[in-house]
């Protein structure tokens, strides 16, 4: 049965464009009615199509959009009981403040004293008294924000969508626009969906955010899940500052990264692959000996209201916050409480590094020539008779702005003695019986830790060169 | 002596004062002069006394709306489609339209007529026609090119902004993209109406015995009238001020246009 307060659900949302990228790949989501739910992602997400495809202005592939329970697909955005607030707020240059905001009440054919009232009391909502004969070029970026709020507010729409809507605005207007969405949410009750790239506007607003990586749901939880329970290490990372190590469980409630063991409150079996979260604020700097772990401050940057201090531990990094000062150079010990320690299964163990673009547009690794090149790797992507590498819109790629990000899996690589013969070479520095195979972790001279699975036994410590075919890679581009 | 960047506006100074402001000073000094050089209002008065001059100006006032609207008409669907098409070689086909305009001027005018030989016979018998074809045909370009430049800048998100709400495809041109492409349509006119009114050449080339304001102004010159013509000049000269003046704007996009010929 349909759940009464759910106004708008996503079912296995996917789109994929013509030249076959997936921008949004099977998305689920249920809203409930009167909700704020912010889409939250880094640009290129899908969180933008994803809404566009609930406001009608793109359709998706496959899946179905049920609003109040009825499949809203098939049906144009000007049918929709659904209005949006654009990036760029898309104002009409051609009529003033009033015309705006009346437009979408014209076309519905309401009556000029109805709409006279509505466009007032809207106006009024926003802040905005008096501004009616205003032409759009005489408002500033915030008032044609509120412009923007108060056409699409004004058909009352059973859901409000903003794509971005304080992206250009400053930093002090914004703090102020985000309250005051708020506020209006609280007030007005309609439902919210909100994009963000920003996860400090997504962590204030929201009742829920949905994390977004690549097309593809990372999580979907209340602010405070996701800052405090990350599902996985794209959250982690995205939301906040953290500090992210692979490491193993060593036994009941302990689990050993960054060189040291810890006490955790996350229960995994032993041997597992884990990653473990450790966010700045909860690191506190002990005396050498009563740390967990010890290391060397390496910087300290002022930041207001407290210090970040950097912190290296033999080949890993520590980013601290904390009221303390620390010079650089000292050697300090590092705890973490248990309960601060956020410890997750290492959900895929895919090995990833990044390939250096050498001036030939061609892929080096650790100083291994790749046998592929940028325009196999970028969809669309020639090279022009000039050397330079275009993309499918004609953009010139810059070798310079990007970073390629290797994906391989463990059961890819392959292992030999011969140190020439791999593209990198490390030390066993754990290994597992899985059963039917070894999973072993090597770490490498660049300070770098691979999974690799390999049905033969080695031993701690035994000198590895990674054998890594081009052909099982998986590149993604990642810009710097 | 130091260089000044005034000093860099010298050449375009003395251009102006050559071939701009002298020509117009001779012909304000023709026109309201007689041939002994006395001060007169008699080409003017005679103009507007005379009715076949003031035929010839309603005459050509007439073939100049209709070949503008009928360049209009044309113009507007192939920008519009143009600039709202993704095909990838839009401005391949873009120049097709534009094409014509490198093949020499002549060429293509006698081209037409013998087209229009074939279709009519005797070119004689539909002047009113022959003229609006033959200028549709030279002046088209400069209605499109303006026109697609003003529909490919202006922003989608507007269009998609008054779907969202709620005005259907057809509204939303009327109320969004033909109201926002008012000044391509004003500079486009501007570019096709007033060279109607005076490009005599076409009707000449045509077998064209009808008389426009351009052909006037030339049998003037021809008899050595230099001050009826230059009166006729004149008139035209406040006719057209006064046209740019009623529209204004639209500067930009002739401008951007005529960059692309």
């Amino acid at each position: 049965m349909e759940n009464k307060d759910t106004i708008i659900e996503l079912r296995s949302i996917t789109k994929e464009f013509e030249d076959g990228f997936k921008a949004v790949d099977d998305f689920n989501l249920e809203v409930k009615r009167g909700e704020f739910v912010t889409f939250l992602g880094p640009s290129g997400c899908g969180k933008t199509t994803t809404l566009r495809m609930i406001a009608g202005l793109d359709v998706p592939t496959s899946g179905d959009i049920l609003l109040n329970g009825k499949s809203l697909i098939g049906l144009p955005p000007y049918k929709r009981p659904i209005n949006t607030v654009f990036q760029r707020y898309a104002l009409f240059p051609h009529m003033n403040v009033y015309q705006n905001i009346a437009f979408g009440l014209r076309q519905k054919k309401v009556p000029k004293d109805v709409i006279d009232r509505k466009v007032t009391r809207v106006l009024d909502l926003v802040d905005l008294e008096g501004f009616e004969e205003r032409g759009i070029h005489t408002l500033s970026g915030g008032q044609q924000q509120r412009i923007a709020i108060a056409r699409a507010l004004v058909n009352e729409p059973e859901i409000l969508l903003l794509d971005e809507p304080l992206g250009a605005l400053d930093l002090k207007m914004r703090k102020e626009m985000q309250l005051e969405l708020k506020n209006m949410h609280d007030r007005l009750g309609i439902t919210f969906i909100y994009v963000t790239h920003d996860q400090e506007e997504a962590l204030t607003m929201s009742d829920k955010i949905v994390v977004m990586n690549e097309g593809k749901t990372q999580q979907i939880g209340t602010p405070e899940d996701i800052y405090n329970e990350p599902q996985n290490a794209f959250v982690a990372d995205f939301i906040g500052e953290s500090n992210i190590f692979n490491g193993v469980m060593t036994g009941h409630l302990r689990a050993r990264f960054c060189g040291g063991e810890f006490a955790c409150v996350d229960d995994y079996e032993e041997g597992t692959h884990i990653t473990a979260v450790v966010r700045p604020e909860d690191v506190e700097i002990t005396a050498p000996e009563k740390g967990t772990i010890v290391g060397t401050v390496d910087s300290v940057i002022f930041k207001g209201m407290h210090y970040e201090i950097t912190v290296v531990s033999g080949r890993n990094e520590m980013v601290i916050q904390t009221v303390h000062n620390a010079n650089v150079g000292d050697r300090v010990g590092m705890r973490v409480d248990p309960e601060n320690i956020h410890v997750m299964l290492a959900e895929d163990h895919t090995n990833q590094f990044y390939a250096d673009i050498n001036k030939d547009f061609r892929l080096e690794f650790n100083g291994h020539h790749l046998d592929t090149s940028l325009t196999k790797i970028i969809r669309g992507s020639r090279r022009l008779e000039d050397g330079r590498i275009v993309d499918s819109s004609g953009e010139t790629i810059e070798p310079s702005r990007i970073r390629i990000l290797v994906s391989i899996q463990p059961d890819d690589i392959d292992m030999t003695d011969d140190q020439d013969k791999g593209l990198i070479q490390g030390t066993i520095s754990n290994l597992i019986y899985k059963g039917d195979h070894y999973s072993y972790v090597i770490h490498t001279e660049l300070e770098q830790d691979f999974v690799v699975n390999d049905e033969y036994l080695w031993n701690m410590d035994d000198r590895v060169s990674l054998m890594m075919p081009v052909d099982k890679m998986k590149f993604s581009l990642r810009r710097k | 002596m130091s260089f000044s960047r005034k000093s860099l506006g010298i050449p375009y100074a003395v251009f102006l004062l050559i071939f701009v402001a002298a020509p117009l000073i001779v012909l304000v000094f023709y026109a309201f002069t007689n041939g002994q050089g006395q001060f007169t209002m008699h080409n003017l008065s005679s103009f507007f006394s005379d009715p076949n001059t003031l035929g010839t100006l309603f005459y050509s006032f007439a073939i100049a709306c209709v070949t503008t609207a009928v360049c209009l008409l044309l113009a507007y669907p192939v920008a519009y489609i143009l600039a709202m098409s993704t095909i990838p070689a839009k401005s391949v086909v873009l120049m097709l339209f534009v094409l014509p305009m490198w093949i020499n001027f002549s060429l293509r005018i006698t081209a037409l007529k013998e087209i229009l030989n074939v279709l009519e016979g005797n070119l004689a018998m539909h002047p009113f026609l022959n003229a609006v074809i033959g200028m549709t045909y030279d002046f088209l370009p400069f209605m499109i090119l303006p026109l697609f430049t003003t529909i490919s800048k202006l922003d989608g998100a507007l269009r998609e902004a008054a779907m969202d709400l709620g005005a259907d495809s057809l509204r939303t041109f009327l109320q969004i993209t033909l109201p926002l492409s008012v000044p391509g349509i004003i500079s486009g006119v501007s570019m096709v109406f007033l060279p109607a009114m005076t490009n005599y050449v076409v009707l000449d080339m045509l077998y064209n015995s009808t008389y426009i304001m351009g052909s006037l102004i030339g049998s003037y010159f021809a008899a050595y009238n230099w001050h009826g013509g230059s009166m006729i000049s004149l008139i035209l000269l406040a006719l057209i001020c006064l046209f740019t003046l009623l529209t204004g704007g639209g500067e930009e996009e002739t401008a951007r246009g005529g960059a692309l010929l």
